[in-house]
């Protein structure tokens, strides 16, 4: 049976407005959703999906509602779906960022402020160490030392480094040949 | 202002089109170019947008482009920033689903992942190493430093309360 729109709408808005802690935290929810609860993609075909949305640029949890989308419903399957994935983070930020700036010179906000800064470091730390992990060999560390160096240090413009280190992995996936890619699967 | 709007348009394209990785491999770009590139916001106005795109539900970095379009021309600004953001890879997506076997197969795919999966670990220090200059100003936010990361990465804490935790201690430390 084919899903309707509106059921593909309402189950990317539903992940959309109630997962808390980034795109990462909705890839269970979308397994949930569509491959047990509505049994409307394969487990194997899934984990594919996932591996495409995170190949290619951009936001993944808008990525994956896009690809089921338009594998489901074509066109306008990928319209509803993305458009459901960022309605909730659009009305949610708006309300917020108009009210914020009312309180932001109280002490109290200026004082719970210092404080998660410090809480937004740790997590993009954290994110850091569990990306260094799954590249913990002497290509990888090498690769991501390189990257550092230029954005942080020599100051070079991220987007310039991006398409480097594209070119450099291509380089040596070619010159390295198929039997070195299972490092790099992790 | 048609100029501010164009140029925000153009930014979030291009951060759009080659921000791979997800949301926090995407901070250095968003950081060069609004920080520093546009000034659209302070860095101190950066770190606490990243704040709130992490305690409200949905994707930090649409949360984010959300929030900086939001800043420099209410909902229309918003937009624009939102719609740039995914426009790229939105079309990519469409157009690979409909081959996703000629694309899981192709050598320049696979390739530039080997460069691109390392760069994003980098990228992702590069943003540590910038915003822990603004986030660490005295010896205090260094023990609230080790507190959350043992709570989070040890006690596998949820990172809302992490977020919450640091919200009271900043309360108490500061006021």
């Amino acid at each position: 049976m084919q899903i309707s729109l509106w059921k593909l709408f309402i189950s990317f808005l539903k992940i959309g407005a109630f997962t808390f802690g980034g795109g990462y935290a909705m890839i269970p929810l979308f397994e949930r959703e569509f491959v047990h609860r509505y049994k409307y993609i394969k487990e194997e075909d899934f984990t594919d999906i996932l591996v495409i949305c995170q190949s290619l640029p951009g936001v993944i949890a808008v990525n994956f509602a896009v690809y089921i989308g338009m594998t489901l419903r074509g066109k306008k399957g990928a319209f509803v779906s993305g458009f459901g994935m960022i309605l909730p983070s659009f009305v949610i930020i708006m309300t917020i960022a108009a009210f914020l700036y009312r309180f932001v010179e109280h002490e109290a906000v200026v004082a719970v402020f210092q404080g998660v800064r410090v809480a937004v470091v740790v997590l993009i730390f954290s994110a850091g160490l569990k990306f260094l992990k799954q590249n913990f060999h002497f290509r990888g560390i090498f690769l991501a030392f390189l990257t550092f160096t230029l954005i942080a240090i020599v100051y070079v413009h991220p987007f310039f480094v991006i398409g480097l280190l594209g070119v450099l992995g291509y380089l040596i996936h070619i010159i390295s040949g198929v039997s070195h890619h299972a490092d790099d699967n992790a | 202002m048609l100029m501010t709007m164009l140029s925000l348009f153009v930014t979030f394209v291009g951060i759009g089109a080659v921000a791979f990785g997800g949301g926090y491999a995407m901070l250095p770009l968003f950081e060069r170019m609004i920080v520093d590139t546009h000034g659209w916001l302070t860095m101190t106005e950066f770190l606490d947008m990243l704040a709130i795109a992490q305690v409200t539900p949905g994707p930090i970095s649409i949360n984010s482009a959300t929030f900086i379009g939001f800043q420099i021309n209410s909902v229309i600004g918003a937009a624009i920033a939102t719609t740039g953001l995914v426009l790229v890879p939105v079309i990519l997506v469409s157009l690979i689903s409909t081959n996703a076997e000629r694309f899981k197969k192709s050598t320049f795919a696979q390739g530039i992942f080997v460069g691109l999966r390392p760069a994003f670990v980098g990228l992702i220090f590069a943003s540590v190493y910038s915003v822990a200059f603004d986030a660490y100003v005295d010896v205090y936010s260094v023990l609230l430093f080790i507190v959350l990361f043992v709570l989070l990465k040890v006690f596998k804490m949820h990172p809302i309360f992490v977020i919450f935790i640091s919200a009271i201690a900043g309360y108490i430390i500061y006021i």
